[in-house]
């Protein structure tokens, strides 16, 4: 029948319930009902449940003193200051974990992934196990080895391990390193350090177009390390060596002056570098392994030597395929930063929950939780995308 | 002298010719055997040579202090610290007083038979279905999704559950919507009765595991309850980690296919939902789920912490699933869509039978990484005092029986050893899924 219809011309005309459109659109609607309810009874029973409680919503809490002592802060902190300067120092806190965390693991991480691609047998067998038996165990168990299986086990400050000798002590209470202390004048060097990265970033510009338009190669790489060394070091000299190291001494029972770095500081970022390097080697392995023999030949071919076959033909194919993994673990040792609550280390999560403890504002705390790393890897998958757009291969 | 039986004229300078090929030599013993693979792999040259040395310098650093620490010094058999004070070895005598603990937490000791059973059954009904070629994969894949889950549910809690007539009420109303949706057409004459039959018999028996278990849930079988407060250990480890590893690939599965679905609305709240979880750490989640939870909760109803810690696993595990599915979908080329819609197939025919299988396929290595991933998070539960395996490990140091320098190390040792098993162990079997299944690549 529906056949003889459509051949005189006529469709078939399908009842409205077979209609996809018609699905879609009742389908979505139900959606829509559904998630609408939902909120409504999640908005109208936290807000009984919170009235049950006498809990004020909203953020006027983080005027409030906080009370409690932080053991590290970047920025001036004390216990007269309010929760929202402690948030704010735990906000810090977790930026110089993760910053400090992703430089050593990618170090780390990409010395570990060429080194399983190695030819030598020993090299690349020991790669292997580390990546294994890293990545198999949990992160947390590591954090809590290196806190409190290793540097809590170290000797009180008394017995100090010499790291160096009369400059780094490693002790109970943490590493304790020369701190640089600049006098009047070291404006020079700052100076001398700007002007030598402006001047190294000109200088290879103006090498690369003088490259593109004669042929004619400058060594921009070396002098433009010479540049960014050696003006500071002339304004150094120039403004009268300004610079003194203050020593840590052992006053008492405890480290005076100097730098202190604590052993949860230590601890977790060990672990997050050590953790994350693993992850990195493999997708390092396999970035390389992505770059096709080929490329190597005809780049030999074309009468490369090794150095610029690497730098030049191998390691921006290799990029293309690492970075877009690699900025998802920068993003997964951020998150994972904050496992620094079982060790106490004062970062975001850490002072956040000493905040909810105090005050029961539940809802505020864990929304500003989310929203800081909501933001952070929004940021970074906007990257991601904007570093795809750019790296993907022009086909056609 | 046979050689130089022919002299060419055009050689005459050349007195002597061979004629035919010398017997080949034995290759030099340097570049076969051993010692050839030995000068090939560590020894090729300064740089490769000093590159061996430092790794033996590596091994010489770490492998006999592990050694002497965890055999040579331990300590197997003791009391209490008495044992393995002053000993630079592993107290193993600490990690047998505990063993109890670390396997069922405090699960009370006369009860602890019932999760004997569950371990036996886990393991009885798992072996079988890894194992490709064991026979009974259906029965025995309804009896890992439906028994194991309902069996292990009655004998960890004990069961003589009351379910509340809300419930009861909620399935029926379920089945009442279901119901009119299948009659739709015959209301409106589109079709009879009897073509709408058999949906109406799958949806009757569909409704009926779910009641199944609510009746079964409710019986009381004589066992004693035991709160989740008392579960810990390796117990606790394995029930979230199993119960968020079959719930987070069907809502991946969902999630990826409503990513990348026609309706605009439903595309939305897919993205919203995964970016959300994926953009925030487990911890916050957790603390979200143990924290926040309950005041989104209407007055009197509660719910058990460990339940929503698994919740909180789920559903933050299910993000990255539905991600990892979706490479797969996306790598799917186009033409098997159209053909599936040529040949007439419905949307979850089409998703069932021809898109998803080969989806999956692909991105097993993904998936499995995402279930070790989850396996390692779960020990994140001690953050909101929960004690999995980590966490009744750590709590175990505050003991003074066994209070010595080597009890950190040798609890560390003990749990990374067991957490190393299980993960290395899903990595390899997917490795071997991953060879077996590559059938269309290999010729």
């Amino acid at each position: 029948m529906a056949v003889q219809e459509t051949l005189e011309g006529t469709p078939a005309k399908a009842s409205l319930i077979y209609d996809p459109k018609v699905r879609g659109i009742f389908y979505q609607i139900v959606l829509v009902a559904v998630i609408v309810w939902l909120g409504w009874e999640i908005i109208t029973n936290a807000a009984r449940n919170l009235e049950a409680q006498n809990i004020a919503s909203g953020f006027g809490f983080l005027e409030n003193t906080a009370g409690f002592g932080i053991i590290q802060s970047l920025i001036h902190y004390s216990e007269e200051s309010s929760y929202g300067r402690a948030i704010s120092v735990g906000l810090l806190n977790t930026i110089l974990v993760a910053v400090i965390g992703i430089a050593l693991a990618t170090v780390l991480g990409f010395m570990v992934g060429v080194a399983r691609l190695s030819s030598n047998w020993v090299i690349a067998k020991l790669s292997y196990v580390y990546v294994e038996v890293v990545r198999n165990v949990p992160l947390l168990l590591q954090i809590f080895f290196w806190y409190f299986a290793v540097l809590r086990a170290v000797p009180n400050p008394r017995d100090s391990l010499e790291l160096v000798p009369g400059s780094f002590f490693l002790n109970n209470r943490g590493l304790f390193m020369p701190r640089p202390v600049f006098e009047s004048g070291s404006w020079m060097i700052l100076a001398g350090l700007i002007i030598g990265v402006v001047g190294a970033i000109v200088l290879s510009n103006w090498a690369r177009k003088r490259q593109m338009a004669t042929g004619q190669q400058f060594p921009s790489f070396r002098v433009g390390l010479a540049l960014i060394l050696g003006l500071p070091l002339l304004g150094y000299l120039l403004s009268g060596m300004p610079v003194s190291m203050d020593f840590a001494e052992l006053r008492g029972f405890n480290f005076q002056g100097g730098m202190k770095v604590t052993p949860e500081f230590m601890a977790l970022l060990l672990a997050l570098a050590i953790y994350t390097a693993a992850f990195i080697a493999e997708i390092v392995r396999a970035g390389i392994l992505a770059v096709s023999h080929g490329q190597t030949e005809a780049s030999y071919a074309l009468g490369l030597r090794p150095g610029p076959t690497l730098r030049l033909v191998v390691i921006p194919q290799a990029m293309r395929v690492i970075i877009p993994p690699l900025t998802s673990q920068y993003l997964n040792l951020t998150k994972n930063s904050s496992l620094a609550v079982a060790i106490a280390y004062p970062d975001l999560v850490s002072v956040g929950g000493t905040v909810l403890n105090q005050t029961g504002q539940a809802v505020e705390v864990i929304g500003i939780w989310l929203t800081v790393y909501l933001t952070l890897s929004l940021l970074t998958s906007a990257f991601m995308n904007w570093y795809n757009r750019r790296m993907a291969l022009v086909e056609r | 002298m046979a050689d130089t039986t022919h002299t060419p004229p055009s050689a005459a300078g050349v007195g002597w010719v061979r004629q035919q090929m010398v017997p080949e030599m034995a290759p030099p013993t340097s570049e076969i055997g051993v010692i050839g693979w030995i000068r090939h792999n560590l020894f090729s040259g300064i740089f490769n040579t000093l590159l061996t040395l430092f790794g033996a310098y590596l091994i010489y650093l770490m492998i006999p202090p592990i050694i002497d620490f965890a055999i040579v010094n331990a300590v197997w058999t003791g009391e209490d610290r008495e044992a393995c004070v002053g000993v630079h070895g592993a107290c193993w005598a600490y990690v047998g007083a505990y063993f109890n603990q670390f396997i069922y937490g405090r699960y009370p000791f006369p009860e602890q038979w019932r999760v004997d059973i569950i371990y036996f059954l886990l393991f009885a009904g798992l072996i079988p279905l890894l194992i490709p070629k064991a026979p009974f994969k259906q029965l025995n894949t309804v009896f890992m999704l439906l028994i194991f889950p309902v069996a292990s549910f009655i004998l960890l809690t004990g069961g003589n559950m009351d379910p509340g007539i809300w419930s009861w009420g909620v399935l029926l109303v379920a089945g009442l919507i279901a119901a009119g949706f299948i009659l739709l057409p015959v209301f409106a004459g589109q079709s009879d009765l009897a073509s709408s039959q058999n949906s109406l018999i799958a949806l009757a028996v569909i409704l009926a595991i779910p009641a199944a278990i609510l009746l079964v849930v409710s019986v009381d079988f004589g066992l004693a309850g035991v709160e989740t407060g008392n579960w810990g250990g390796l117990l606790v480890t394995l029930v979230i980690a199993i119960t968020g590893i079959t719930a987070s690939l069907p809502i991946g599965i969902a999630l990826a296919l409503g990513r990348r679905s026609q309706m605009p609305i439903i595309r939305l709240v897919c993205v919203v939902f995964i970016e959300f979880w994926r953009g925030v750490p487990l911890i916050t989640v957790l603390f979200l789920s143990s924290v926040v939870l309950p005041l989104f909760m209407p007055e009197g109803v509660t719910i058990d912490k460990l339940f929503r810690a698994m919740i909180g696993v789920a559903l933050f595990a299910s993000a990255y699933m539905a991600e990892v599915v979706r490479g797969g979908l996306q790598a799917i080329p186009k033409g098997q869509y159209e053909g599936a819609d040529a040949l007439g197939l419905t949307f979850w025919q089409k998703m069932g039978l021809i898109v998803l299988p080969q989806a999956l396929k692909l991105v097993i290595p993904g998936i499995v990484n995402t279930f070790i991933g989850l396996f390692k998070d779960t020990t994140l539960v001690l953050i909101i005092g929960l004690f999995d395996l980590l966490g009744q490990v750590q709590s175990s140091f505050t003991d003074p029986t066994w209070s010595t320098p080597t009890q950190g190390h040798t609890g560390y040792l003990f749990a990374a050893v067991l957490f190393f098993v299980f993960c290395f162990g899903m990595s390899r079997y997917s490795i071997f899924m991953e060879n077996r299944l590559d059938t269309g690549r290999k010729r």
